[in-house]
């Protein structure tokens, strides 16, 4: 089973939310509507502060509480890997997925009515390509790849950086790693 | 100090600034279901003890109430749903780690029986429909056979309603996301609570002294079980990790303080409590009326407080720089 993983830079993250822009170019996102986002995270006191930049988005869990939760299997992992899409031909919009989430990563899709999330873009996947805000990114501060291969850039980030999850507590072993 | 803020914009609709996304239509699904629950077992119950003298109504005619309640819950619950043309997917599949998924299959299972409950009992409960339907040959035959196995079905239909009763609170208590919803006491609360209104919406209709007694007494039992259930929920809300004090602070000097301590606890438990403890001593039958409704009010503000609070209590809080007003302006 292939075990993707998104690695995420906060040093390197200035919050220029080109990524945030590429998803809604790149899948059509509708207006109002966010796969994903840039949360700006301010610590300590003055003068002693500490900012850290972080691009957020659908963790496409191992443990996906959205997908155990799913009452029609609409809420999938994609051909045996981590990815978690939703199918809208079998889902009923009763948005027992959103109120799984721990990281409120989900939405309603309008006018639709089905649940939409962020895909890892899995259609540029397939084609060996990166995600939209992976390949988007000026920094260079995202990378994207595969956990099982210890040649990949992610794995060798994880090996030799610092890093850490979103509310590893929840217990859904998300799979987009921040470094710090 | 830690500030977490959003640079970019989120403000998916029902998600942001806070969870939204289940309301009345949920609150009343969840009220209407544990009802039919109840409607159900008291039927079941009070035929299976051979109250029929005590008790006339319960046994010959409250299952009538039973589909129609139901009815009228799943109705909300499509309403419910976003993308509606899509509702027959419940029923192509069955999931084992959704709650939902074994909650579809259990509101189907409760329409046999519930008609079966009907049928069994039509004779005695409404014998101006059983004579309309008699002349018809089959019709008769149909009514002889299931009046037959009356017990049979009536022993059908408690675990049924049982299920559904503890389902529409495990339903919840299965998301961990949720921190107030993450108990298992969210099951037995919703069944006793289901079979509280289902006893006061019995009480209040029955028309009979000796089966609104009964009712009574057996719904103030309920009352007192459902008072230490609440309890143990706070107990266990009150002892339980960050995001479940946070939970619990919503109740306890928050938000939903006077909702769930006055509305709830105080009117929808204590005075009907007082109330049927006075009716069963004999000395306020004036007030009969009062009780199951208190009980019937209580019950739905329970779910209410359950579907709304539970959404706002979360793992993660950002606070949105963006006002999303101004997407409006847009157009």
């Amino acid at each position: 089973m292939a075990h993707y993983a998104m690695v995420i830079d906060t040093k390197l993250c200035i919050g220029c939310c080109d990524c945030v822009v590429a998803c809604k170019t790149e899948n059509k996102v509708p207006e109002g509507l966010n796969r994903d986002w840039v949360v700006e995270a301010t610590q300590g006191t003055y003068p002693n502060l500490k900012t850290e930049f972080r691009s957020e988005r659908c963790n496409h869990c191992s443990h996906a509480t959205c997908v155990y939760m799913c009452p029609t299997g609409a809420s999938h992992h994609w051909n045996g890997t981590n990815i978690v899409l939703v199918d809208p031909n079998k889902c009923t919009g009763c948005k027992a997925c959103i109120a799984a989430c721990p990281y409120d990563a989900r939405l309603i899709m309008h006018p639709g009515g089905y649940i939409d999330k962020c895909t890892f873009c899995h259609h540029r996947v397939e084609k060996g390509l990166d995600p939209a805000c992976v390949s988007t990114c000026p920094t260079h501060c995202m990378h994207f790849g595969l956990l099982d291969d210890p040649s990949s850039n992610v794995s060798e980030l994880l090996r030799t950086r610092e890093h850490k999850v979103l509310a590893p507590e929840t217990g859904n072993e998300p799979n987009v790693y921040y470094l710090i | 100090m830690l500030e977490e803020i959003l640079v970019s914009v989120r403000s998916n609709p029902h998600i942001d600034p806070v969870m939204s996304v289940w309301g009345w239509e949920i609150s009343v699904y969840l009220f209407l279901g544990g009802l039919a629950a109840g409607i159900m077992f008291f039927s079941a119950l009070m035929l299976l003890l051979n109250k029929d003298d005590e008790a006339p109504f319960s046994v010959n005619g409250l299952a009538l109430l039973g589909p129609v309640v139901l009815s009228l819950g799943m109705t909300t619950l499509f309403l419910d749903l976003s993308h509606k043309l899509f509702v027959w997917r419940f029923y192509t599949t069955f999931e084992p780690t959704s709650p939902m998924s074994y909650g579809a299959w259990i509101l189907i299972l409760f329409y046999p029986v519930g008609i079966l409950q009907i049928l069994s009992t039509l004779r005695k409960g409404y014998p101006y429909v059983a004579n309309l339907v008699n002349d018809i040959p089959p019709v008769a035959g149909l009514l002889d056979l299931v009046e037959r196995y009356q017990r049979l079905i009536a022993w059908l239909a408690i675990p049924i309603a049982v299920a559904l009763g503890i389902y529409t609170g495990i339903l919840l208590s299965a998301f961990s996301a949720r921190p107030f919803w993450n108990t298992g006491l969210l099951g037995p609360l919703f069944l006793v609570s289901g079979l509280s209104t289902g006893a006061a919406l019995t009480a209040l209709i029955a028309r009979q002294h000796s089966e609104r007694r009964l009712l009574t007494r057996i719904d103030a039992g309920l009352i007192v079980v459902e008072l230490l259930v609440v309890a143990l929920l706070l107990i266990n809300l009150t002892t339980g990790s960050k995001p479940q004090l946070d939970a619990a602070a919503m109740l306890m000097g928050g938000s939903y303080t006077g909702w769930f301590w006055v509305v709830f606890v105080a009117l929808g438990l204590l005075v009907p409590l007082a109330l049927e403890y006075f009716e069963i001593r004999g000395s306020a039958s004036s007030i009969l009326m009062l009780a199951p409704v208190l009980v019937l009010v209580g019950g739905y503000v329970l779910r209410v407080i359950a579907v709304d609070l539970g959404q706002e209590t979360t793992w993660i809080n950002y606070q949105n720089e963006f006002n999303t007003q101004l997407l409006d302006r847009l157009h």
